[in-house]
């Protein structure tokens, strides 16, 4: 059987005026169906690139894919003509961003823009009418959590709460019933209080479908709560990914074990990280070798060609000469 | 909402107060002598005076303002002291030409200048939005009874196709006085002869006074279409399956539309305020050609009405802006 979602060898260029930065520089990302994947990495790793690119929604230019492909259900996503790819999206692979107070359409009842979406999901299988997809839209809406669901379709994204309105989000991501959900920092820009909550909301919408997913964070804490797996990003290369249980008690990467050893404010702070000198390296001209190598305390004259990604043990993978022996 | 729309109309009303006391002051400090003019050339000083009297300008400026003011109250805007005709009636008779030409005008304006503001938008740096850029700027650097005159010449004298001027020709029966616009008049009527020769007469100076308006529309359309575009939102509706078109012209317009609104109302003061010109090239007998000739005749009654008349259209097309605003724009209905 094939797998769900398969990223081979993914690079991906960004055209600015001082030149191409190589911002995705080698992906490799292997997602079965019910998994639930935690990527990880620090502000501008690439991992909303990787996953807004598993549904093309990266713009070209300035973005241009230099190589690999992006198998969802063994098709090549990077190929497929616009009209097949709107067929994936809402329908097979659902999507939800980090600020509910920008992602809902401010002019529009929520209702309105949830029957859309269902129609959209709808009309490559069964021909739905409006009136079916509202009701559908109320059920969404009531699973979510929303109170008086029916009620509140006539509602406009300004009545709701930020919690509230990520709710509404994830209802219109999950009304097409997709097999990938790509959750991206989905609850950052919430309270605190808040993001237990709509977290467990998404693990239980999870549990409930059986459906895949790719969250993205910067909280291993939230990873290590809700993942199955995780892939570690450093500077545009997934560096170690596993089992969260591989990972997290016996992480093989420098940078893993530094990115651990920062948890225990339990909130990894975006941009620089605690206990780790130096910052990210300028991708316009990145370290030949392993991009680590400027920050790394194990740094040898062997990083200095790109370290292969080797098997420490069954489905932990290691992007570092150290796990090369 | 209702509140809101009560205190902006409360707020209208020290403007309005403000603007005649402004015009009134600046009609009466215009050189020449009005009285001496509507008296005749050969008046005798006695004459003169007379009436003076008879129009009540021998009193202070202040009672003269006073009576004004009260008459405006009963919808008396005073009388021409050239014809004697009372300046309403004269004012109802000819507002719903000019009107009819700034609804015309602004029609094709909207019409013409969104969609092709959102495509030039959609088609950004290529070759039709590059042509419209140009063609903006000429359209909006032009002034408006110089591409009347153009107009004129090309439709008119050259092509023959459409009427020099005018607004409908003596020679034929216009439809039954009801609303003074000739175009919904003549439907009501059920004429539909009468109907396309009114907007045979509409069309040249609708189009004149359209062109500015309509560049700047379609530019201002391109610019919010462009802002709409990079929205948080748009990127969830693409993710979520939703078509091209469907996030076009559903989704995207709305959000573009209602940031162009403003300016959409802005130009309909404008152009109400700019019919003057316009209309003095077509000879078209509206409010404007009617201060045009008072202005002439050194008749202050009908200038003061006119502008009055124009100032307050102004003032309620901006509120209706905003109520247009609160329609498109949910948040602002709340606050
Ligand atoms: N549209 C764009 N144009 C130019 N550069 C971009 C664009 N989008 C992303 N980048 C660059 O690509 C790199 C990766 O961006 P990406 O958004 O994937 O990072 P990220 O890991 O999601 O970061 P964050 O945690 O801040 O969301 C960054 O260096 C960013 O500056
Ligand atoms: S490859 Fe070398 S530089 Fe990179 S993480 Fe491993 S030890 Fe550090
Ligand atoms: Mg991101």
């Amino acid at each position: 059987m094939t797998a769900l979602l398969e990223i081979q060898g993914l690079h991906l260029g960004m055209q600015s005026f001082d030149g191409e930065a190589h911002v995705l520089n080698g992906i490799d990302l292997t997602i079965n169906r019910g998994e639930i994947w935690g990527v990880v990495g620090e502000t501008g790793c690439g991992k909303s690139l990787t996953g807004l690119s598993v549904s093309r929604l990266v713009p070209t230019p300035p973005a241009r894919y230099r190589a690999g492909r992006i198998l969802f259900e063994g098709q090549d996503v990077l190929s497929m003509p616009e009209s097949e790819l709107r067929k994936l999206r809402g329908r097979r692979i659902g999507m939800i961003f980090q600020d509910p107070t920008t992602n809902l359409n401010p002019s529009f009842r929520i209702g309105d823009q949830l029957v859309d979406v269902a129609l959209a999901a709808a009309r490559h299988s069964e021909r739905t009418t409006r009136v079916a997809a509202r009701d559908l839209a109320a059920r969404m809406l009531d699973k979510v959590g929303i109170p008086n669901a029916a009620s509140r379709l006539d509602d406009y994204p300004h009545q709701f709460s930020g919690g509230m309105r990520q709710r509404v989000l994830i209802a219109m991501a999950l009304i097409g019933q997709p097999s990938l959900l790509i959750a991206d920092e989905p609850t950052t820009a919430l309270d605190v209080s808040v993001q237990a909550q709509v977290l467990a909301l998404l693990k239980g919408m999870v549990a409930e479908t059986g459906m895949a997913v790719m969250l993205i964070t910067h909280n291993l804490g939230v990873v290590a709560q809700s993942c199955t797996h995780v892939a570690v990003m450093y500077a545009g290369n997934i560096v170690e990914s596993g089992r969260v249980a591989q990972v997290i008690r016996r992480p093989a990467h420098p940078y893993t074990q530094a990115l651990l050893a920062a948890i225990p404010t339990r909130h990894v702070a975006r941009g620089a990280l605690q206990g780790l000198a130096g910052s990210v390296p300028d991708l316009l001209a990145p370290p030949p070798g392993c991009r680590f190598a400027p920050r790394c305390a194990h740094a040898s004259a062997a990083c200095a060609t790109l370290p292969a990604t080797v098997a420490v043990e069954g489905g932990h993978r290691v992007a570092c000469v150290l796990a090369h022996a | 909402m209702i509140r809101f729309l009560l205190r902006r109309l409360l707020l209208t009303v020290p403007v309005l107060l403000g603007l005649t006391v402004l015009v009134f002051i600046i009609g009466r400090m215009l050189p020449g002598d009005p009285v001496a003019l509507a008296a005749g050339p050969n008046a005798s000083a006695a004459e003169i005076a007379d009436v003076a009297r008879e129009f009540g300008l021998d009193r202070p400026l202040l009672t003269q303002y006073g009576s004004y003011l009260s008459g405006l109250l009963r919808g008396d805007f005073g009388v021409s002291i050239f014809t004697r005709r009372p300046v309403a009636e004269d004012l109802a008779a000819f507002l719903p030409a000019t009107l009819e030409l700034v609804f015309a005008a602004m029609f094709i304006a909207v019409a013409v200048g969104l969609p092709m503001g959102l495509a030039t938008a959609v088609w950004r740096d290529r070759w039709p939005d590059a042509v419209s850029r140009v063609a903006a700027l000429g359209a909006i650097s032009m002034p408006r009874f110089f591409l009347g005159l153009l107009l004129q010449l090309g439709f008119a004298m050259w092509l023959g196709w459409l009427p020099l001027s005018g607004r409908f020709p003596i020679t034929e029966d216009p439809p039954p006085w009801v609303t003074g616009f000739l175009t919904i008049d003549s439907l009501m009527a059920g004429d539909l002869y009468a109907f396309g020769v009114a907007c045979q007469h509409l069309l040249l100076p609708a189009l004149a006074m359209s062109l500015s308006p309509l560049a700047t529309i379609m530019r201002m359309m391109r610019a919010s279409t462009l802002e709409v575009l990079q929205q948080d939102y748009v990127l969830t509706e693409r993710a979520l399956g939703l078509s091209r078109s469907l996030i076009l012209f559903k989704y995207v317009s709305r959000n573009a539309v209602a940031a162009t609104l403003t300016v959409i109302g802005l130009y309909f003061g404008w152009l109400l305020g700019g019919t003057v010109l316009v209309e003095t090239v077509f000879d078209w007998p509206g409010i404007g050609l009617y201060a045009t000739k008072s202005v002439v005749s050194q008749d202050f009654m009908p200038v003061i009405g006119v502008t009055l008349v124009i100032g307050t259209i102004f003032v309620v097309s901006n509120l209706l802006v905003d109520v247009a605003q609160g329609l498109v724009n949910p948040r602002v209905r709340v606050e």
